[in-house]
């Protein structure tokens, strides 16, 4: 029996940086060369995990308190709202967060930087959005770091971020970074996204309403993920 | 209309976040269906592993549902399967996931899909997720499937894991060059 399906819109070309980016090192063995192969969405995509993956703790959404001691560092507070492109909330999805320590070094025993790690700092948070599509961490600026990509190289400060939405096709992966960085007009990562409008979205905005007086500077973060074509599909 | 937030890199460190490597289990003791196993590997342009790939995995349940309201058929549902799971690949660029083999899932005009995983890839070195599918060698269907329809024959093979017997698959996933895997569009 054939059924209905109501797609979600495809992002404009240029919307997302390529995979081929010279500067990003890291690419040049690693990007597909052949073309994408455009498919119909079809129940196995529109479809998709919706609440995430795995419970979520009390303690997630603070990274500052998921150890005996606070961490070191300046303490911040992460907020915003998860939207579609219509504007409308994508409420209870899991967003999740992972970033270096306030001198740059990640809890992971890959991360060979020569910074101190910090004991009370795993550097991983997760929270479900609640029913207006809000989240809000609190945590700690990260530092920046140097990497091996190329002569002198330095990540600006930057938070990982994970975000589901209701289906297979709202996945995405981004890097949330600081305002007036000096460091993001030099990144390849950042710069790899095509548009100054697209790389400013990844910029948080310094937010008096989000800062806890006397406690935590804020910062706040706005996602939008795919929205759903208006015309339902015969799926 | 609101603009889209733009895509970067996974990069290297994930692991702080999603600590489950080489192995995922998709199954309980109570899921239903025929167990398989596959077990893959991610190379890169020159063959090398790639040991810091992030997989996850989307499938129907036996019956071909998918876990999600926006599945119209209310029949055959499995609360001991949620269809989802992520795994990042071991030192040597490889993965093993326990599961179920997944039902049909309609496709477009009604047509049936042969059973497959939806993949999406992330990795150091990737700045979008890649999405392929995983097929069965031994599925009759993958003949008739409406999405490897859109794939080039000779490219087809790239999308299919090898049966090995007793519910064993082998499958890789190959980002770049020779026998590259097909990566969606959608």
């Amino acid at each position: 029996m054939a059924s209905q399906i109501h797609p979600y819109r495809r992002p404009l070309a240029g919307h997302d940086p390529p995979n081929d980016v010279p500067a990003y090192r890291s690419t040049a063995l690693r990007h597909p060369a052949q073309p994408l192969v455009v498919i119909p969405q079809t129940l196995s995509e529109i479809t998709g995990p919706v609440h995430g993956y795995g419970p979520v703790g009390l303690l997630d959404g603070d990274l500052t308190r998921q150890h005996d001691g606070a961490p070191v560092g300046e303490r911040i507070v992460i907020a915003g709202r998860v939207l579609d492109e219509d504007e409308r909330p994508v409420p209870e999805t899991l967003v999740e967060i992972w970033q270096a320590n306030a001198a740059g070094r990640y809890a992971h025993a890959g991360d060979t930087h020569d910074a101190p790690l910090d004991p009370n700092f795993s550097g991983a948070g997760r929270v479900l959005t609640d029913a207006g599509g809000r989240y809000r961490f609190t945590t700690i600026r990260p530092g920046a770091y140097p990497w091996a990509n190329h002569d002198n190289a330095w990540r600006p400060a930057h938070v990982h971020f994970s975000v589901f939405g209701h289906s297979f096709l709202t996945r995405l992966m981004t890097q949330m970074y600081f305002p007036g960085d000096p460091l993001l007009a030099l990144d390849p990562i950042f710069n790899a996204v095509p548009d100054a409008g697209g790389r400013e979205r990844l910029v948080a905005a310094f937010d008096l309403d989000v800062t806890e007086p006397g406690r935590a500077l804020g910062y706040r973060f706005d996602i939008v993920l795919r929205g759903r074509d208006a015309t339902p599909l015969e799926g | 209309m609101l603009p889209l937030t733009p895509a970067q890199t996974v990069g290297p460190f994930f692991a702080v976040l999603v600590p489950e490597r080489g192995r995922l289990a998709l199954v309980r003791d109570a899921t239903p269906g025929e167990r398989i196993v596959l077990e893959g590997v991610v190379r890169d342009g020159i063959g090398q592993p790639v040991p810091d790939a992030l997989l996850e995995i989307w499938q129907a349940n036996a019956a071909g549902r998918c876990n999600h309201p926006e599945d119209p058929r209310t029949n055959g549902r499995d609360p001991a399967f949620d269809g989802f799971g992520r795994v990042h690949t071991d030192a040597r660029g490889r993965f093993q996931i326990e599961t179920i083999k997944p039902g049909s899932v309609p496709g477009p005009r009604g047509r049936p899909q042969a059973p497959h995983l939806t993949v999406g890839l992330f990795a150091r070195g990737l700045l979008t997720r890649l999405v392929t599918r995983i097929y069965f060698e031994d599925e009759p269907w993958n003949a008739l499937d409406p999405i490897l329809a859109h794939v080039a024959p000779d490219r087809r093979p790239t999308l299919v894991a090898a049966h090995r017997g007793n519910g064993k698959y082998g499958h890789a996933i190959v980002l770049q060059g020779r026998r590259e895997t097909v990566f969606f569009d959608v």
